[in-house]
């Protein structure tokens, strides 16, 4: 119900929204879980593993109760904690796990049935028969468990993602960090200051005492208006920083949209900020726990700070008559409050005996809450008195406080531990933080608003003074400092069933059979209940899992020790942290010089890596892509051909011991190579086995280009950059990757030639003598275009590749297409291009698969033996040098006209389909046009022995088995007459 | 994780590639006589220590220089940053 | 004690007296016969085949924490024999067959869930090099089967079908692969273990190894000497730092990979499934929680937890190929040390120091690895000789050259 006045709620503007069916307001102001409870509706939500009753056991971003589905379709929001959604028109919410009503949910028979679901039990039946599990035990139970539901739609929104620097980083905008924030942003320091709530002040906005002789929250508004008004400091509400990684790296997500009905035009829903900062101050406050009682999870159940929040800042009571249990002074302010807003307090039962009174309700000192009533929401408690006596009570609300834990997890998400503090009966900062960070307030165990307000100053002018910020210690305003009194007391003793961990349904008892089967350790202890693996990550339920597992086992609770803090601080959207890169960008799209031109001619493109290129070019009429192909191929082989190659890797090598030191990383010479010459070479890793093959031009006594291919462009130069700065430090060599810096054509075919002197200017002779096979040269074309030129050949053909500065690579294409018209020059693709290097039995990536060594691919005796060349040494180990080491060698389908599958595995005739009989497998096949037949390279053992022989290309997965020949891998032009044509 | 680069100040060492223990600089003499057994131990056998941890990363991403960079590996504090062609130099790499 | 459903059903009907704690907490002998170092996955599940298949007596665990903390409390729970080479498929066919009757030979539900994993191909030659490790699963008894795009389609139909930047073109799936319950694992051994008169001794670290004339004689600890007839290592991500105790260096780099837990949802992801054009593996827990992984950070880390890169890297992973994803929120982060060996692969072979023999060197595969790896190595340091489906995992194949490289990625630890 709603209270008469105050509140920091718009109560002149209503707001429209709904919850389980049903139209409610609200206002500006407003969570869903205080508008809910202002319209009187207790019941939010049901429990993990019971489907108990559940409504708002706190009002912050720890609840693990009152989880609802937020909006629908594109934008449906499973396990939404209703207790941090502001409130917006038109907001729709759905309960979740529970079925087919809140009210109603048949898997309540769960909690009927607890006494056998116990902690574990699952481990001990379920196993026979034993295909029952998957087919009928599992299914049951995957239905079951769950929380909320998505609805697999792809996500409406939009999410950004940005970098932010600061010298000092305050997370926290309560007491002692809006005092933080004050005492840095005056010393002109760079400071963000960070708060999950949507109205800054933590605390003092659910609090009555004064500062400096006005209300908490208003001193809270004043400081954050000052704050404001300083152009070092940004503030950012809507923000939780939920990681401390590395160096000062902080990750945060500010939540831009989430409290509108949808994101503005242009705008993302939430943003990922990695925030680099030189010093941070953790003032992130403390978290209420509660005790554990039987019957202590109805909803109207809730931390008494929760109780006071929900009176104070949106003057909303859950009931008309409440009472508080608590264990330390802190629940006689909650007490307090309320009577003071005029809520009935029906008894303030105090565990210590020697409780102070309190005036408007009855205390009850020593007392113990034993039990409660009420199926969907409380109806009365009954009490324990000192004197053994039991009473009852009816109450709607119950707000309970079992002392306050201060906020420690982010100073723990490194290496920090906390230790164990008698004072306030709690876990408190320790070493081992992350460096950079210190904490004030009573996120380290300073509960009053004077230490939190000096705790805040202290603490931001020492962290500024490290940075050589002058800073000074502002006057403090005058406020409350009142000290932590308190008794522990974790549960009250019984046999029934005492709450630990709400959601997943944690008991006393389960902590009690963990220590009886021998789950002691808190890990063990964990992982065998549940224990602290809900929504809030233990934030409710640790503390006190682990005070009764300390009681159980006589050990402290610092012996105890807790399980480990680790990010993030409060669950975040996967959509924030990958931000922009999702669909179709995903990854950046690399495009070929020639990808307009191509797509103007209807190519159909391919992804090699990062890069997109075109893989066919269809022409009307064609129906498969084998046709496009097909003719590709004839038409390079009987006239020319042009494909955009600029995708291979270029590297260019220049100094004076650049011969030297291509020398060394290849593992066949290149010292003696002639300027204007070029060579194939072949690069082994350090362990002997073949890392990339390309080719290396000469284009002057210190200065070659060496081509890569395309996928090993990048760790090519990577490694030829290692061996230049640490093998060979003074060797007179420098290198730059060029890939992009020219575009690369392949003209091939046996009018390659002719076309190609249509386009080079006349200066440069380009005959067969003048430039012959594996000749480079600098030329220029097109009357003064700047161009390289290499007779190279990777499909057997009359070919070179002409490169061109990026710029002139769109104008390149067009003009070789204008001059070959003559000779019907067409463009191929990948596609092609693979074909032709199969029907040359040239090695690519399918070959080249990281495992293979120059002896199998055929190129053992380009090892050179007389250098010391990378990989050359432990390429001659014995495993990689047997006799029956795997040859590459064509394959030839006995019917010429049945594929052989890739991927296939070689076998004898007749033999077993079985791992001991394996010989070797088809790296790369396709369908020859050359020679009208299928054909495929392939590793065999010992193939080079095995020419002629019959054996099958079995593929089982396929359904394939093919009869082949062992062949030469060079199947078309075996003498290479056509190259040198 | 920030590398504090001798040449460039801190960089976000999400612009680095890492390679491993700064030993792979002292590569042995592949012609010299017990030459198998030094790669062996080179290549493939690792300190691999749980603490202080010299190694190489290379600023693809950057000015494409190799950097020797004191890494603890428990903690991951940075000590040292060094370039790696100048330890390598140290270590009498030259040619 | 036996559990069963009418055990279950009985306790619960007394008030639960009768459970017994799952294993003893028994102090440390003089000696024992065999000691293994490392109570988690490995070395329980080592010890359970010991006493159960070997028939040996006087074996203790000895673990430096609380037994399964290591990675297999922290892992993501999958379990496969999809592998391509001859060293190791074999192995890991072999570890699945465990896995397949393993509930009830060790008499836990560790909730073993043939569910099924799909590899997802984005490209045709990822498609051939599928097929050839297809193929070789079944060459080695395993199962596979190659889906058109149609297939994956239509069994998971909100994978991103419409504007992927690497189109899934159809994926190579193993129906008997799935996930387990991956801390139950680790009980379920020690439990079996304990029940067979193994020690297993928690809060006890090895300080050293008592090595006398080449012979291992016992290990130092935090409790103790405790002398041994045979020392059984495996506390892979540990290893380098506890074999430097007797004096070896490995091949291996312990590094840091982070995994990853959603909030619980209802059932959306039925088996496991493998991006194939970036790293991202998920599948759905039974409590509902979608669990996943990608890359490891890629540089040596004892730290187990990682950074913000990987995280970001992963998740884009997860929202390219599920971009049903996005309003679904990461619950926890935490990391484990990898033993990233030179070739991708394990070790499971003796030392040079007599009667010390070494289990490690897992990368990312020790968790399905574990019931072949407590066998194997049970096998070897029983007989002395290596199980016959891991006799490729040999210290001196490096040396040697006969590399088990799955990734042709060489000796670059970080790229297996």
């Amino acid at each position: 119900m709603r209270l008469g006045t105050g509140g920091q709620i718009d109560r002149e503007t209503k707001l429209s929204f709904r919850f389980d069916g049903r139209y409610y307001k609200g206002h500006p102001g407003d969570t869903l879980a205080s508008a809910l409870l202002a319209n009187g509706v207790r019941l939010m939500g049901r429990s993990f593993k019971y489907h108990r009753p559940r409504g708002v056991l706190t009002a912050g971003s720890d609840e693990p109760n009152a989880l609802v589905e937020l909006r629908s379709g594109g934008r449906q929001e499973p396990n939404t904690r209703a207790t941090v959604i502001e409130l917006f028109d038109g907001l729709r919410a759905e309960p979740q796990n529970a079925w087919p009503s809140l009210k109603f949910d048949a898997l309540a028979i769960n909690d009927r049935l607890s006494t056998f679901l116990t902690a574990g039990f699952y481990y001990k039946t379920f196993m026979w028969p034993a295909a029952f599990w998957e087919k009928l035990y599992e299914p049951i139970i995957r239905r079951a468990a769950g929380l909320g539901a998505i609805t697999t739609k792809p996500d409406s929104d939009a999410y950004d993602k940005g970098f932010l620097h600061c010298d000092l980083l305050i997370i926290g905008a309560g007491p002692s960090g809006l005092m933080a924030a004050l005492t840095a942003g005056r010393a002109g320091a760079r400071v963000i200051l960070a708060d999950e709530d949507f109205r800054m002040g933590g605390r003092l906005n659910a609090e009555t005492f004064s500062i400096s002789d006005m209300a908490a929250s208003e001193w809270a508004t004043q400081t954050i208006a000052e704050l404001s008004a300083l152009p070092n400091i940004r503030l950012m509400p809507r923000t939780t920083v939920f990681g401390a990684f590395d160096h000062g790296i902080y990750g945060a997500v500010e939540r831009v949209s989430d409290h509108l009905p949808v994101p503005p035009e242009g705008k993302p829903r939430q943003i990922l900020w990695r925030i680099y900062t030189q010093r941070t101050l953790l003032c992130a406050g403390a978290l209420e726990r509660p005790i554990a009682f039987a019957n202590n999870d109805r909803p109207g159940i809730m931390t008494a700070s929760a109780l006071r929040a929900y009176v104070n800042r949106w003057a909303v009571s859950p009931a008309e008559t409440v009472a508080v249990f608590t264990n330390n002074d802190d629940g006689h302010r909650t007490a307090a409050d309320l009577i003071a807003r005029g809520v009935k307090v029906a008894a303030l039962i105090d565990t210590r005996p020697d409780a102070a009174t309190v005036s408007g309700t009855e205390l009850l000192a020593g007392a113990q809450v034993i039990d409660t009533t009420g199926r969907l929401g409380l109806t009365g408690i009954t009490v324990k008195l000192a004197n053994g006596q039991t009473r009852k009570l009816a109450v709607g609300a119950l707000g309970v406080s079992g002392g306050w834990n201060p906020n420690v997890a982010l100073t723990c998400h490194q290496r920090g531990r906390p230790a164990w503090d008698e004072r306030i009966a709690g876990f408190v900062p320790a070493g081992d933080l992350p460096p950079g960070m210190t904490v004030a307030g009573a996120a380290e165990g300073q509960f009053s608003t004077h230490a939190a307000l000096a705790g805040g100053a202290e603490k931001a002018v020492r962290a500024l003074t490290d940075l050589d910020i002058e800073a000074t210690l502002p006057v403090l305003p005058d406020s409350e400092d009142a000290p932590t009194r308190i008794t522990p007391f974790w549960h009250v003793k019984g046999d029934k069933r005492a709450w630990l961990d709400f959601q997943n349904d944690v008991t006393v008892k389960d902590v009690k059979l963990a220590h009886q089967e021998g789950f002691r350790a808190v890990e063990h202890l964990k992982r065998y209940t549940t224990l602290g693996m809900a929504t809030d990550q233990g934030k409710t339920s640790n503390m006190g899992g682990l005070a009764v597992m300390a009681e159980l086992t006589g050990q402290t609770i610092a012996q105890t020790g807790t399980t480990i803090f680790r990010p993030p601080y409060t669950p975040v959207a996967m959509g924030v942290l990958a931000g922009r890169s999702t669909g179709a960008d995903f990854r950046p799209s690399r495009l070929t010089p020639s990808h307009h031109w191509a797509q103007e001619q209807g190519a159909v493109f391919v992804e090699v890596g990062q890069w997109l290129r075109a893989q066919w070019f269809p022409r009307p009429g064609e129906t498969t892509w084998r046709e496009s192909v097909d003719r590709e191929v004839r038409a390079t082989r009987g006239s020319v051909g042009v494909c955009d190659v600029t995708t291979l890797g270029k590297i260019d090598v220049q100094g004076r011991d650049a011969a030297a030191f291509l020398n060394r990383i290849y593992c066949n010479g290149f010292d003696k190579l002639a300027v204007g010459r070029v060579r194939y070479g072949l690069m082994l890793r350090e362990d002997g086995i073949a890392f990339d093959d390309g080719t290396a031009g000469r284009l002057a006594e210190d200065h070659f280009v060496v081509t890569t291919t395309t996928a090993n462009a990048v760790p090519v130069y990577r490694h030829m950059e290692f061996a230049r700065q640490c093998l060979w430090p003074d060797m007179d060599v420098q290198l730059i990757s060029t890939t992009e810096a020219w575009a690369q054509y392949a003209i091939a075919g046996p009018k390659a030639r002719k076309l190609l002197q249509k386009l080079v200017d006349p200066a440069f002779d380009i005959s067969n003598e003048a430039f012959p096979f594996m000749a480079c040269a600098e030329i220029t074309i097109c009357n003064g275009c700047p161009a390289r030129l290499f007779r190279i050949s990777f499909s057997g053909e009359l070919a070179y590749e002409l490169a061109v500065p990026t710029r002139y690579g769109d104008a390149l294409i067009r003009r070789i297409m204008e001059a070959g018209a003559e000779f019907d020059v067409t463009p191929y693709g990948t596609e092609a291009l693979g074909v032709m290097r199969i029907e040359k039995g040239h090695a690519a990536g399918n070959e080249l698969n990281g495992t293979t060594t120059a002896l199998n691919l055929g190129l053992g005796r380009m090892v050179s033996t007389k250098k010391d060349s990378i990989g050359t040494l432990l390429s001659r180990r014995e495993g990689l040098t047997t006799a029956d080491a795997l040859n590459l060698v064509g394959l030839r389908p006995k019917d010429p006209q049945v594929r052989i599958p890739a991927g296939a595995h070689l076998l004898e005739k007749g033999a077993k389909a079985v791992a001991a009989n394996d010989l070797g497998y088809v790296t790369s096949a396709c369908y020859s046009p050359t020679l009208g037949s299928y054909i495929a390279i392939g590793f065999l053992k010992n193939g080079q022995a095995r020419m002629g022989e019959s054996l099958r290309a079995a593929s089982p997965l396929t359904g394939e088995d093919v009869e082949i020949e062992i062949v030469s891998a060079h199947f078309v032009d075996p003498e290479g007459e056509r190259l040198r044509a | 994780m920030i590398i504090n680069h001798p040449l460039l100040g801190p960089c976000d060492a999400q612009e680095f590639v890492y390679k491993g223990d700064f030993r792979l600089i002292d590569r042995p003499d592949g012609m010299a006589e017990s030459a198998e057994a030094a790669f062996f131990d080179y290549l493939y056998l690792r300190e691999n220590p749980a603490g202080a941890h010299r190694e190489l990363w290379f600023h693809e991403q950057g000015d494409r220089s190799w950097l020797v960079v004191t890494r603890n590996t428990v903690t991951h504090e940075i000590t040292n940053v060094e370039l790696a062609r100048d330890v390598a130099r140290s270590m009498g790499r030259s040619r | 004690m036996r559990y069963s459903g009418f055990r279950v059903i009985k306790e619960a009907l007394t008030g639960h007296k009768g459970w017994r704690p799952a294993w003893r907490e028994p102090d440390p002998q003089p000696n024992y016969d065999i000691v293994i170092v490392g109570g988690g996955g490995h070395g329980l599940a080592t010890a359970y085949y010991l006493a159960k298949e070997f028939r040996q007596h006087r074996i203790a665990v000895i673990e430096k924490g609380w037994i399964g903390g290591g990675n297999v409390g922290r892992n993501t729970t999958i379990i496969r024999s999809n592998y391509m080479l001859d060293g190791n498929e074999p192995f890991y066919e072999f570890s699945l067959k465990l896995w397949e009757g393993l509930e009830q030979d060790f008499n836990y539900n560790a909730m073993v869930s043939q569910r099924g994993i799909l590899n997802l191909i984005h490209s045709d030659a990822q498609r051939d090099a599928f097929i050839r490790r297809g193929n070789a699963m079944i060459l080695n008894g395993a199962d596979a089967e190659l889906l058109s795009r149609d297939q994956v389609r239509r069994e998971y139909p909100f994978l991103n079908f419409n504007d992927a930047r690497f189109p899934i073109q159809g994926g190579l799936a193993q129906r008997r692969g799935g996930t387990v319950r991956h801390d139950a694992v680790a009980w379920g051994y020690a439990r079996g273990a304990d029940q067979r008169g193994v020690d297993i001794i928690q809060n006890c670290e090895v300080t050293g190894f008592r090595i006398e004339n080449g012979k291992c004689m016992g290990v130092e600890t935090s409790r103790g000497f405790i002398g041994a007839g045979k020392v059984g290592v495996a506390v892979a991500g540990n290893s380098s730092r506890v074999m430097a105790m007797a004096g070896m260096r490995l091949p291996i780099e312990s590094h840091v990979l982070q995994a990853f837990v959603t909030e619980g949802l209802k059932p959306v992801l039925p088996g496991v499934i493998t991006f194939g054009a970036g790293h991202f593996y998920c599948s759905q827990s039974d409590k509902g929680g979608l669990v996943f992984g990608g890359d490891i950070d890629g540089y040596n880390s004892y730290a187990q937890r990682g950074n913000l890169p990987v995280i970001e890297d992963v998740a884009e992973g997860g929202m390219a190929l599920f971009p049903g994803l996005g309003r679904v929120r990461l619950l926890r982060v935490w990391g484990g040390i990898m033993d990233m060996s030179m070739d991708g692969s394990p070790i499971i072979d003796r030392t040079d120091i007599d009667g010390l023999y070494f289990n490690g060197g897992w990368c990312y595969g020790g968790f399905k690895a574990t019931p072949a790896s407590g066998w194997c190595f049970a096998h070897l340091l029983a007989t002395d000789q290596p199980h016959p489906t891991a006799t490729a995992y040999r210290f001196d194949r490096f040396e040697r050259g006969y590399l088990i490289d799955e990734k042709g990625m060489g000796a670059q630890p970080n790229l297996h």
